[in-house]
Order: C-alpha cells, then sequence, then structure tokens
C-alpha cells in the first residue's frame, strides 16, 4: 500500500460516512518499505489536485515523518525539494504491514502482504 | 475536407464505429461514420488532414490502418483512371520521397511477384522522382483490393470487387501488435477469469482512458482493465472483495506474483496505483475523490459468484459481535476472517451506477460489461441513472448467452435521463439461475 493510498481511504462502515474522524485513518504499528521509482515531477503536482493535505500530514505524522508544512504551500510547482520529498513520501513508501484504526468508531483494519484489507464483519456491513 | 480510407479488423464488427466515435470525441475531430458497413472492412471518411487521420487510428484497436485516398474504382482499370484525375493535386509534396508500394488483399490470394511488379509498374504516369527503399521508407503507397469469396468452392473470386490505391498515413496499436503483447498467457499472472486482451483494450478506448487520468475498476481482479488502462496512460486503481487474488501467487507455484509484476512486465509499473481489498457495498474510498473514469467487468456468478461481506446466518452475525480471543474481539484481530454472502448482481449495478454519478466529473465515462441470457427481455434489464446517459450497448455473442458492453457518460444538473433501478429490473434476468437450467 502506498502513502498515496492513505489519502483516498476512509472507514468502510457505512454509519461512519460523513464523520470527520472517519478520514483520515490512524496508522498504528506500521512497518515501512522504500520502492525506487523515477522522480516525475509533473505527475506529483497533476496528483497534489487529488490531494487532502491535512490528511496527508496527519498520516505522515503517524508514520514518524514530521517534516510537512501543516499547509499545502502555494508554490510547490516550483519548489523541487518539495516535490522530491512528496515523491518519496506518496510513491515510494510502501506500508507492508500495520494497522489503520477509525478514530470514529474505532474498527481496526489491517495492511497485510503490502495490502489494505477493508472488508468488515456481518454486523458492520450491510 | 480530404478524402481517407479507413482499413478495419474483421473482429467484433459491431464494435468498430463506436470505438472510431469514441476517439474522435476524445480528441475533438468532427467525422461522419454513418456508412460503416460491418460486412466491409473498408471505409472512406472525411477528414481535415493527416493530424486527424494519425490521431483517429492510431490506438484504435479494431482498425489497422488509415490511407490518404488518391483514387478507387471496381477494377484497377477504373481505379487508376481515379488516381490520374486526382494526381496532380496529391503527388507534389511526394514526388522526390523515398518510397515502396504495398500491395494488400481481403480476403484474395496473395500475389505473386510478377503480379505485384506489373501492379507497381502500372503507376509510372504518377511520375515519383524518390528512390525506392524497402527497408525505410518515408511513404508507403498501398493498393488494397477486396475480394468475395464464391460459395461454391469457398475460394476467392478471380478478380476484385473493388480497389483503393492511396498513402499510408498511420498504423494502429493493432499493426503494431497489441493485442498480441497483451495476450493473458504472456502475462507473468493472471487468472480462470482474466478479461481477454484485444476487448480490455477495446473498452479503455470506449471509456476514453487518457494520458494521466485516474481510471478506478472496482472489481479488479487479474487487473486485464488496469493493464489496458495504464497502455492508454492512464494512473490505476483498482479493489476486489477477493483478498487472495490481489495478493497472488498461484496453488503449486513456487514464485509468488501477482498484478504489479504485470504491470513492470509491460514497462508501465509507474502507472500502478494500488490495489485494496473492498467490498463495494461497503465502499472505503472517501466521498470527494476524483476519479476520471471507471472501467470493469462485474462479478457475475457462472465462475465467480457475486459476493459481499456479511452472513445471511444471523445468530453466527451475533455472535461475532462478542466472540472474544485472547481477551480481544475477534472480529477486530488480523487473522479474522470476514464471511461473505452471495448476492444478485442487480443488488451491485445501482451501487455501481450511483457510485459513478457521485464520482465522475462531468463527460467522464463508465463502462462495465453485464451479462444476460439470450432469451431475456434485455431492453428492461439495463440499469440506467438519470445522471447517466447511455450512449453504447454493445453485444458480444456466445452460444446461449451473450455480454454487452455498457458506456454512461456523466452529464450535468440540466440533464435528465431515465432512471432503472432493480426493483423495476427484479426477476427479470437471474443469469446464474438462468445459466446453470440451460436458459431453458
Amino acid at each position: 500500500m502506498k502513502l498515496l493510498t492513505t489519502n483516498f481511504v476512509q472507514c468502510a462502515v457505512k454509519s461512519c460516512n460523513g464523520s470527520e474522524k472517519s478520514y483520515p485513518l490512524k496508522y498504528e504499528d506500521c512497518q515501512l518499505q522504500l520502492e525506487e521509482q523515477e522522480f516525475k515531477p509533473a505527475f506529483i503536482i497533476a496528483m497534489l489536485q487529488r490531494i487532502n493535505w491535512q490528511a496527508l500530514v496527519k498520516v505522515a505524522a503517524d508514520l514518524g515523518n514530521n517534516n510537512l508544512p501543516a499547509e499545502k504551500p502555494a508554490d510547490v510547482e516550483n519548489n523541487e525539494a518539495l516535490l522530491k520529498e512528496l515523491h518519496t513520501l506518496l510513491i515510494e513508501t510502501q506500508i507492508t504491514e500495520g494497522k489503520m484504526v477509525c478514530e470514529n468508531c474505532g474498527h481496526i483494519y489491517y495492511i497485510k502482504d503490502s495490502i489494505p484489507d477493508f472488508l468488515l464483519p456481518p454486523h458492520l456491513a450491510n | 475536407m480530404k478524402k481517407y480510407l479507413l482499413y478495419l479488423a474483421q473482429s467484433h464488427p459491431n464494435f468498430r464505429k463506436a470505438e472510431l466515435e469514441s476517439l474522435a470525441d476524445l480528441y475533438g475531430i468532427k467525422v461522419d461514420l454513418s456508412n460503416h458497413n460491418e460486412n466491409s472492412p473498408f471505409m472512406i471518411v472525411q477528414l481535415e488532414n493527416d493530424e486527424q487521420a494519425k490521431k483517429l487510428v492510431k490506438r484504435a484497436v479494431l482498425a489497422k490502418a488509415i490511407y490518404e485516398l488518391w483514387g478507387h474504382g471496381d477494377d484497377l482499370e477504373k481505379m487508376h483512371e481515379d488516381v490520374k484525375r486526382n494526381k496532380d493535386k496529391l503527388v507534389g509534396r511526394f514526388k522526390k520521397s523515398r518510397f515502396k508500394f504495398v500491395i494488400l488483399q481481403y480476403q484474395g490470394k496473395k500475389k505473386t511477384r510478377k503480379q505485384q511488379t506489373k501492379i507497381m509498374d502500372s503507376f509510372q504516369y504518377l511520375g515519383l522522382e524518390g528512390k525506392i527503399d524497402l527497408e525505410n521508407p518515408e511513404e508507403k503507397f498501398t493498393v488494397l483490393e477486396t475480394y468475395t469469396i464464391q460459395k461454391s468452392n469457398l475460394e476467392p473470386r478471380p478478380e476484385p470487387d473493388h480497389c483503393w490505391f492511396g498513402r499510408l498515413v498511420q498504423l494502429s496499436v493493432r499493426s503494431d501488435g497489441i493485442v498480441d503483447k497483451y495476450e493473458i498467457a504472456k502475462r507473468p499472472y493472471y487468472g480462470t477469469t482474466t478479461f481477454e486482451s484485444e476487448l480490455s483494450l477495446v473498452t479503455c478506448n470506449l471509456a476514453q482512458v487518457r494520458d494521466g487520468a485516474f481510471i478506478y475498476d472496482p472489481f479488479v481482479g487479474t487487473g486485464s482493465f488496469l493493464l489496458a488502462s495504464a497502455y492508454f496512460g492512464g494512473y490505476t486503481f483498482g479493489s476486489d472483495i477477493d483478498f487472495l487474488t490481489l495478493k497472488g501467487g498461484r496453488p503449486g507455484k513456487k514464485n509468488i506474483k501477482n498484478l504489479e509484476d504485470d504491470f513492470e512486465y509491460y514497462g508501465t509499473h509507474d502507472k500502478f496505483g494500488d490495489v485494496i481489498c473492498m467490498d463495494f457495498t461497503n465502499c472505503a474510498l472517501r466521498k470527494d475523490m476524483k476519479i476520471d473514469t471507471i472501467v470493469c467487468d462485474p462479478p457475475y456468478g457462472i465462475r465467480e459468484g457475486v459476493k459481499v461481506c456479511g452472513t445471511t446466518n444471523m445468530a453466527s452475525a451475533e455472535l461475532t459481535k462478542t466472540t472474544l480471543i485472547e481477551g480481544q474481539h475477534a472480529f477486530l484481530r488480523k487473522d479474522y476472517v470476514q464471511p461473505k454472502k452471495s448476492v444478485s448482481l442487480d443488488f451491485m449495478l445501482d451501487d455501481l451506477l450511483q457510485f459513478a454519478a457521485d464520482r465522475l466529473p462531468v463527460g467522464g465515462r463508465l463502462c462495465f460489461w453485464m451479462p444476460a441470457a439470450n432469451d431475456a427481455d434485455i431492453p428492461t434489464l439495463i440499469p440506467q441513472h438519470q445522471r447517466l446517459e447511455l450512449i453504447h450497448t454493445l453485444v458480444q455473442q456466445f452460444n446461449k448467452w451473450s455480454r454487452r458492453l455498457l458506456v454512461y457518460v456523466k452529464r450535468d444538473e440540466h440533464y435528465n435521463g431515465k432512471t432503472v433501478t432493480r426493483e423495476e429490473r427484479a426477476h427479470k434476468n437471474n443469469f446464474r439461475e438462468r445459466y446453470f437450467s440451460q436458459f431453458s
């Protein structure tokens, strides 16, 4: 699971939909792996339009990275150092094992073999 | 406007026009395709210039090539007469180009060297002054002939029905071997229900997958649509309820392979976003996440049943809430396996359409495949949503059943289309049941 993907997912429980606490999930006990990929600044710039910055900062902090500015810098397109950092963070950082916890309902999801598992037990699925 | 000759593939001919329309729309090309004939691979179109011709055909999977048309007629003689009428305004730019001649027959017998030379020599009047270059020509002047197969002996008739002469403008990805390259058996990872190469590529053209677009397949499985999307430049993302398919590996195989290996194999690894394990009816994607295009083949229960999380056993569901293992809720443990229950395909389809209506940008496309029994009352079975315009229903016919590629375009709030929900479709198409009772 790429760190990028953490920006797209929230708690799958229907009653959590709309709760601010169900996104982003809280990442705990994560094992990280760096997978080198070619740096393509144009791709990162385009992807930033899809990124919720606040959620990214929060998840990065969960994983031990406190370097990101709290607000998305206005001139990020021209900030090569930041784009490189984002490339490493979003694209190259893999979470291979770990927990994703919903801070609204408390449900725990697991990342296993690099794949996040959002399947629900019967009493939470409908 | 200039005349161009399209040479199409005689494969899934009922999908060809839709594919070309979709590509024309994608590149903003106005072209009249109304004289398309499913029985003929040849078609003359009017386009403004070579640039448009290139864009129209380059990524077409069901087209072979496009030629600037210099002349045509019912036999070679009539064709030459036509070329002679047009040549003065066409030859100029190419008078000095290195060139070669190509002679193609549709359903005809391959010509001998002598016959070919005779045809080439008959073009002396063009006055081409460039060198003949068989290896690396700048221009390929091409004669195309079409023949009818005689019913009596299944041999082509001795004389062609029609002949065209033109200058090659663009070969398609099909002519570059894309269908073969993406053949399932060549991939490091695939499964028993992997969607075939040719139609998965066609699906992505109908979906207008474009460079840099965000593509999502909610029933990704072994990933044919994402691989095809990545080939066309899309950034791909998938989900599936079956964890083991996403994790990869095959029983008895030592090396664990998965979808990511296929991307690696095709050199599109940078287009692989991620795959997540998820029950589409309990969706974990945040609501304001933008998706440009959705392509999929929902599970429909011949080989893979339609499954969602849950159980029909209420007592066991109750028990799940309270079962503890080592002081922890069993359902919160890493090794907990979520039970799944079967549902009808219809159950999924309304969710899929609503999802697309919520997430796609105006003009964005949803393409998916839907099976039906041949005796079923099809129009009433196709799901519809008021924000999604159904622009194509393309049928692939099998022996006792058929599947349809449905192509929808998201429209804005002024569009008020038809709605057909599962209540209205209920009991009309129990596909799995009918499949196993052989549609009797």
